[in-house]
């Protein structure tokens, strides 16, 4: 028994609201910082559940989604800062790079039959991509990273966190309003048979690796999108951000959040990137801590936070029924 | 006519010989059963008629048309469904959805990205359901389902892809008695209503014997024996590999 779409659309509802109301009252009651963790979430909920679409619906685990992410960045930060492109096109075109990106690396990754395989395979052309910014120092500026980037006025954070809110929760509910017609369509119906057997999909006459390959550009694009909004918010980028630790992180927000529920990954992003904020503020070793929760997550909450949530209400909506 | 003509097909794991050489001809809405004792050959043959392996040696004609070495979706959309002996159904998925999906896909709205499932398809993915006795079931996990009622959802799974011939790798298999005879009646049903031609294999020799109109006898990899229930219930070599046996 699911929620009603009554109950549902009130939510929503409720959830815009306080979305709307939320960086003004952080900014009163707290500081711009505050203003900046939430347009960080924001960030951080796109990509993963950009992410998401290959690993909790398609089955595919990528450890390389971090390309995307920052070739994204990368591509609109040099358009605009070497290539001199005015802010709007090179918006528009570098989630379209990503996407490039993401058809060439799955071409070669959806051939591949086993999962450590296509990851080991996305993590190397993921980390093929970072060598290639950190040592391409005259045209990427390597090491030292983009400084000052010319963000448009509009969206420039230089004195206010807020306006920049306002463009990537626009851009990332629009994107997930797609994503979910998508998951729901189905083509995203196509996609979870290939997760759960893809031998089978085969014999229902589903050709397995194009819509993998579909799938794995739509991701890559969501993932740009997402990226762009990074470099907004930071106005200045470093090779880091294609490391694979940024993929490891992407994967760990749908663990923790619950990758087989449409919003779990938001609900991972939300906790990862408030607890790095709260862990970094006491200590320096926050990874460790980091590492002993996600543990315990997994250990307790195998299907993450929002599927188990998701598991108790349909267990006494059941009793209920009985 | 023929719907699929098997011509020398091999198939070894190494230096294990799985298939020899068969042949193999099947008539369009005939009932075919291949029998053999465990390691026979009988899965191996369907794998590779089917695509899921490919062949060493040999030919595959479907429908006038040779599919020797095409991908399994293709042959699929051919007209070609099989079941497997340990099933394969999309186990975190409702039953309801597992046969809309397949549905969905046969009726050509795969593709669709931006249109709703809930109101696509819904009368051929219940006409379906109801087919294989599991509309009761629909809204259940299709992993939480005992082995019979998995084999139902293959089977419907299959159905749903609307195919010509239908290959069934021990339909049977797990099925409790009554289970069994309700299966036997639907496979029949699909044979004569549909006109749709079935090859199957099973160790059950009742099913076997009231089912098929033409039974190949398989030892070894290679065919031993050929013909209709009584030839083959009278075939010495056939007694001696298989049915001598009980």
């Amino acid at each position: 028994m699911e929620l009603s779409s009554k109950w549902k659309a009130l939510a929503g509802l409720i959830a815009l609201s306080v979305l709307a109301v939320l960086p003004f009252y952080l900014q009163e009651r707290y500081s711009q910082y505050e203003v900046y963790l939430a347009t960080k979430i924001v960030v951080w909920v796109l990509f993963a559940m950009s992410f998401n679409l290959v690993l909790g619906y398609g089955g595919m685990m990528s450890f390389g989604h971090a390309a995307f992410f920052g070739a994204a960045a990368y591509t609109c930060a040099l358009l605009m800062v070497r290539g001199k492109w005015p802010g709007i096109p090179a918006y528009l075109v570098a989630p379209f790079v990503a996407a490039l990106i993401g058809l060439i690396v799955g071409y070669f990754s959806v051939r591949i039959t086993g999962a450590f395989y296509f990851a080991t395979l996305t993590l190397s052309f993921s980390m093929l991509l970072y060598i290639l910014v950190f040592k391409w120092r005259s045209f990427t500026f390597g090491d030292d990273g983009i400084q000052g980037i010319p963000v448009p006025d509009l969206i420039s954070t230089q004195e206010s966190y807020i306006n920049c809110y306002f463009f990537a929760l626009i851009v990332t509910l629009v994107c997930i309003y797609i994503l979910w017609r998508i998951v729901n369509s189905p083509f995203g119906l196509i996609l979870r048979t290939l997760r759960e057997d893809p031998d089978r999909a085969a014999f229902i006459g589903v050709n397995v690796n194009r819509y993998r390959l579909v799938a794995f550009v739509i991701s890559a694009f969501f993932s740009g999108i997402a990226g762009v909004l990074y470099m907004s918010l930071e106005a200045s980028l470093a090779p880091d951000i294609l490391f694979w630790s940024s993929s490891g992180e992407v994967i760990l927000m749908g663990l923790v959040g619950g990758m087989h529920v449409f919003l779990g990954p938001a609900v991972g992003a939300t906790i990862m990137v408030l607890l790095n904020s709260l862990l970094t503020s006491y200590t320096q070793n926050w990874g460790m801590f980091l590492g002993i929760t996600l543990i315990l997550i997994v250990l307790f909450f195998p299907e993450g936070v929002l599927g188990v949530l998701r598991e108790k209400y349909l267990a006494v909506a059941k009793k209920r029924s009985l | 006519m023929a719907i699929l003509e098997v011509t020398g097909l091999k198939k070894s794991f190494g230096g294990v010989m799985a298939v020899g050489g068969v042949d193999l001809v099947v008539e369009k809405g005939g009932m075919y059963g291949v029998i053999g004792p465990n390691g026979a050959g009988k899965s191996t043959l369907f794998n590779a008629i089917s695509g899921f392996y490919p062949c060493d040696a040999g030919r595959v004609v479907f429908k006038g048309q040779d599919i020797t070495g095409l991908s399994p979706d293709r042959i699929v959309k051919m007209g070609m469904g099989r079941s497997f002996q340990v099933t394969k159904i999309f186990p975190k998925l409702t039953v309801y959805e597992n046969i809309h999906s397949t549905v969905l896909f046969t009726e050509g709205c795969g593709w669709s990205m931006l249109s709703s499932t809930k109101h696509l398809a819904r009368e051929g993915t219940r006409a379906v359901l109801a087919m294989v006795d599991l509309a009761e079931k629909a809204d259940e996990l299709a992993g939480t389902l005992s082995a019979g009622d998995r084999k139902r959802l293959e089977l419907g799974i299959v159905l749903a892809t609307k195919p010509d011939l239908i290959l069934l790798d021990e339909p049977t298999c797990g099925m409790s008695p009554q289970e069994t005879v309700e299966t036997i009646a639907l496979i029949k049903k699909i044979n004569l209503d549909a006109g749709t031609t079935v090859l199957f294999t099973e160790h059950k020799m009742d099913f076997v014997f009231s089912m098929a109109s033409y039974i190949t006898v398989m030892n070894f990899g290679l065919v031993i024996a050929s013909g209709d229930p009584e030839t083959i219930r009278n075939d010495p070599r056939a007694l001696d590999v298989y049915l001598g046996e009980g």
